[in-house]
């Protein structure tokens, strides 16, 4: 029995095990001086732990009396989280080192972090995600504030542990509430008590108030408060992480949650999670306009984009979670090529992040332009990039469950938001003439921005088979 | 030949990756180079497009050349074509050598520009081959990418301006349709058009919001449709996009936009509006040849008044595009031949007509009629032309262009008679702000001092120009090459339309 527990929680033992020797390994043995290394070291062990897990058989299992899953969904998104953890670390290296913030913790932390999103996405019990959630977000708040001695990133990690922390709370109360009105924090126990179908006054509050708290972690609106200041106040390549791994994770979450705890109430959340999606959708769209900040003008996008993510899961149906897989997956795809863009953004040594900045790239370097072109075509939904194709699933998703409503609403958004992309090809293709960039690509940036313009393109034709992994991971939930 | 329609499409994709990938430089040489594979490409597209035509059975009125593979999500990759769709798929494949020819003296980032068209040039055809919905917006809508940047890259003085409006207006248009696609798909269980075309989409009375909807489902994916395909075309009002685009584009741009892009809202009309939600294209066509009327009357008087040469030609294309609605609407053999007749002839007229400006632009770098006058003292040849395409805009018998107004008109004149009177006042109007326009341009004595040394023609010019005099000529005087064509596809669309209208009149009874 015991046994069978461990090989399923193997590969988070195996990598929280991994963080705890390096970060003894490497306190006692030159410190920062091993940064390097052991960035390059943490990205091969991410991206062995994702083959490992991706390869290894199919099934489902759970663990710890019914608390842990393994299962084709949690296997989905743990490789998401994982790779994009490691593409994340892979395409910072150069920057953090050379930005002087090469210390040995950022790899370590990126880890722990990861560690918690994967116990988050395989929760079976509320503890086990309270855990998995605290431990990513503790890790997170450190790594906000990893400039020290700037002013902004000091700022951008007590936002956003203060308002984590307010989050946590109400989660926290959401989860006591539920357990008092079912008595049990095991999803599976959660279910079998609204199997009928009537969800008590107080079960309602315990919903409402977990969702709440996760709304916190995907940004959605009105809970997005802290997004785009900590995005513009935390150095770049935390930014990228914050963009990416995270958000999947806390979405699968939300989808985990609804689903396995309360899918007998459909209907209960199904409302909630559109009205975040619409507000998250116009909010995204429209405070992005303002925005001259690539990194803060990437807050709105992820904004937007989360609430097309929880369009799909406010379906309620197979077709909406798949389609919300489809989406995260493409999401952190694109948002990785991007950030892989603004982290090489620099002039005279100093990173910019000013749009204007771009005036006129096209001329100087016409590749990595038509790239970044494509991954903003791709962001603002014009076909045929594979970023139409998400929005098409979600939209589906979304009709079919008879939410005609928010698909107009989304499709609006959509062309709202559109500018804002459209205005950054318009400064790298015809802008005015201004001062220009000088910073130079290593190769890992060039590969990942490079990557995922092409996986944009041609993933039009197969998906790379995410389709079905997505169909797959979709049916463990809506049975 | 298996896999001919996407032989025909891919060829330019495939030309504009090899040059996007493989072409270094931006010299002298490399600019060469670009030309040359441009115009190879889009020849090669054109002579492998022959085929289509050898090997099409007007007679049969089903989709030809049909391919179909799995995709993903759920969607088919398939492509075929009928009566209908295959003559603006030649018409694409015969115009973009010419644009691309036309584009000879462009001098900035020639590698780039000539990129965008091979990319416009492979979504246009797959807009017109498509057959699976989804597709069909996916290359709809993916030629704003290309489109948008050849506007704002190479386009005018208030380029920026005109881009974005261009971009942001047909997208909004384009969504709308996007949420009717899919629910279509949600209604029918398939994105395959043909089978679309069969289903029976739900047309009784249905509240939404309070409001009494008559139509039901098919009026509101009409809407839908319709606000994207409306905007396309253009249609008054929708059409304020248009002008800007047209006066900032550069010269091949407004070719494509005028020849081919605008097309694609009259061919959506004839593929999805008419024959998938008839109920509904019956009870709003009163709707549709008001509107048409308007446009053709107003956008005329507005031609009259400008002074700027693309501006005047933009606003005579929405006036003529009120033509193709009108007989489109008609749904009756003539109204609909003569709609896609109207859309072909128009292709070859105002893309020539934008040609000509080019021409003088290229020389004088002003598209102001008052910079102009007295031309034909200096150009002949460019004279001969211009009144030729002058005349054809006009619809003057002989030419194409007499031919689509006459059918759209007869078709229009059965079924609404009113409408139909108005809509012909245009053709006096367009013959006003057409000659009108040719008498300032070119007739009368040369005194303006800048003009004494300004040259005719060159042999590119005429080699660009001849085969756009031959194809109005050709469709002038026998328009029956379209008609035979055309004809069967046609017939049994609008027998299927009145077939299913019947069935309305019960439902509106019942509506009230």
């Amino acid at each position: 029995m015991i046994s069978a527990d461990i090989s399923a929680i193997l590969p988070e033992l195996l990598l929280a095990l991994y963080a705890m020797a390096a970060l003894i390994g490497v306190v006692y043995n030159g410190k920062d001086a091993w940064t390097g290394t052991l960035t390059w070291a943490t990205v091969t062990v991410l991206v062995g732990v994702a083959a490992w897990i991706g390869l290894s058989g199919s099934g489902a299992q759970m663990a710890f009396g019914e608390s842990f899953n393994d299962d084709a969904f949690s296997r989905l998104a743990k490789v998401t989280v994982l790779l994009a953890a490691a593409s994340v670390l892979a395409m910072s290296e150069d920057y953090m080192a050379r930005s002087g913030l090469g210390r040995f913790e950022f790899p370590l932390l990126i880890t722990f972090a990861t560690v918690g999103m994967m116990v988050m996405v395989s929760a079976g019990d509320l503890m086990v995600l309270y855990m998995g959630l605290e431990l990513s977000s503790l890790s997170l708040y450190v790594v906000a504030a990893l400039r020290r001695d700037s002013l902004r990133s000091t700022e951008a990690g007590l936002k956003y542990f203060v308002l984590g922390a307010l989050a946590s709370g109400l989660l926290l109360y959401g989860a006591s509430l539920t357990y008092g009105f079912t008595g049990t924090t095991l999803f599976s126990g959660i279910l079998a008590t609204i199997q009928g179908g009537h969800v008590s006054v107080g079960l309602l509050f315990g919903l409402v108030f977990l969702i709440t708290g996760l709304a916190f972690k995907v940004s959605a609106v009105p809970f997005h408060m802290w997004t785009p200041d900590v995005y513009e106040g935390s150095p770049t390549p935390v930014t990228a992480f914050f963009a990416t791994a995270p958000k999947v994770a806390a979405m699968t979450l939300i989808a985990r949650l609804m689903f396995d705890a309360f899918g007998g109430a459909v209907s209960d959340w199904s409302q909630v999670l559109a009205l975040l999606a619409v507000l998250s959708m116009f909010l995204g769209a429209i405070g992005g306009i303002g925005q001259r900040n690539f990194k803060r003008l990437m807050a709105y996008s992820s904004i937007a984009h989360m609430g097309f993510a929880l369009m799909g899961l406010a379906a309620g149906t197979l077709d909406g979670v798949e389609s919300m897989l489809i989406y995260m997956v493409i999401y952190v795809v694109m948002n990785v090529g991007t950030f892989a863009f603004i982290l090489s953004m620099e002039r005279d040594g100093a990173p910019v992040t000013d749009i204007n900045a771009l005036n006129l790239y096209a001329k100087k370097e016409p590749l990595k332009a038509l790239a970044l072109m494509v991954l903003l075509f791709s962001l603002a939904g014009v076909p045929p990039m594979l970023g139409f194709f998400a929005k098409y699933t979600v939209l589906l998703a979304a009709v079919d469950a008879g939410l005609v409503w928010l698909a107009v609403a989304g499709v609006i958004a959509s062309v709202i938001s559109a500018f804002y992309y459209l205005r950054i090809v318009y400064y790298m293709y015809f802008g005015a003439e201004g001062e220009a960039l000088d910073g130079r690509m290593v190769p890992a940036q060039w590969l990942l921005l490079m990557g995922s313009a092409l996986v944009m393109v041609l993933g039009v034709v197969n998906l790379f088979g995410v389709e079905g992994a997505a169909t797959a991971a979709a049916q463990i939930l809506v049975r | 030949m298996a896999n001919l329609l996407s032989i025909i499409t891919f060829i330019p994709l495939v030309a504009a990756a090899i040059l996007a990938l493989l072409l270094r430089g931006d010299d002298e040489a490399a600019s060469r180079n670009a030309k040359w594979v441009a115009l190879t490409a889009t020849t090669a597209t054109f002579l492998v497009s022959i085929f289509l035509l050898t090997g099409f059975n007007p007679a049969d009125t089903g989709f030809q050349f049909v391919e179909e593979r799995d995709w993903i999500l759920g969607l088919k990759y398939k492509v075929g074509v009928d009566g209908i769709s295959i003559l603006f798929v030649l018409l694409t494949t015969f115009l973009m050598p010419i644009t691309i020819l036309s584009c000879w003296e462009v001098k900035v980032r020639v590698k780039e520009y000539m990129i965008a068209f091979l990319v416009l040039e492979g979504l246009m055809l797959g807009v017109f081959v498509a057959l699976d919905m989804v597709l069909f917006y996916l290359f709809f809508e993916g030629q704003l990418i290309p489109m948008f940047l050849i506007i704002g890259i190479w386009g005018g003085k208030d380029r920026i301006y005109a881009a974005f409006k261009f971009f942001l207006y047909t997208f909004l248009g384009s969504v709308l349709m996007l949420v009717a696609l899919i629910a279509m798909y949600v209604d029918a269980q398939t994105t395959d058009i043909p089978t679309l075309l069969n289903h029976v989409f739900a047309s009784e009375t249905m509240n939404v919001f309070g409001f009494h909807i008559v139509g039901g489902l098919q009026t509101l994916l009409w809407v839908a449709f319709f606000a994207s395909f409306a905007v396309k075309l253009p249609m008054w009002p929708l059409h304020t996009w248009l002008p800007d685009a047209h006066v900032q584009a550069p010269t091949g741009g407004s070719v494509v936009l005028a020849a081919i892009l605008l097309k694609m809202g009259g061919y959506g009309f004839l593929r999805f509006s008419l024959p998938m939600f008839p109920v509904a294209s019956y009870q709003l066509s009163g709707f549709v040849f008001w509107l048409s009327a308007i446009a053709i009357v107003y956008t005329s008087l507005v031609a009259l008044a400008q002074t700027d040469m693309k501006k005047l030609i933009a606003y005579s294309s929405v006036a003529h595009m009120g033509y193709v609605t009108i007989g489109t609407f008609a749904a009756n053999q003539q109204g609909v031949d003569g709609a896609i007749f109207q859309m072909l002839s128009h292709g070859f007229v105002s893309g020539a007509l934008f040609l000509c400006v080019g021409v003088i632009y290229d020389r004088m770098h002003t598209r102001d009629i008052d910079a102009y006058g007295g031309l034909v003292n200096r150009m002949p040849a460019y004279a001969l032309v211009f009144m030729f395409f002058t005349m054809a805009n006009v619809g003057l018998p002989g030419t194409s262009g007499f031919v689509g107004e006459f059918m759209t008109l007869m078709g229009a004149f059965q079924v609404n008679t009113w409408a139909t009177f108005f809509a012909t006042t245009g053709v006096i109007l367009s013959a006003a702000y057409a000659l009108w326009l040719y008498r300032r341009v070119v007739m009368g004595d040369l005194i303006k001092e800048s003009l004494r040394m300004i040259t005719d023609m060159g042999r590119r010019e005429k080699l660009v120009f001849a085969p756009l005099v031959a194809m109005t000529l050709l469709l002038g005087l026998y328009p029956s090459l379209v008609t035979d064509v055309t004809g069967p596809s046609v017939s049994a669309l609008v027998t299927e339309y009145h077939a299913a209208i019947p069935a309305s009149g019960t439902v509106q009874v019942a509506g009230h």
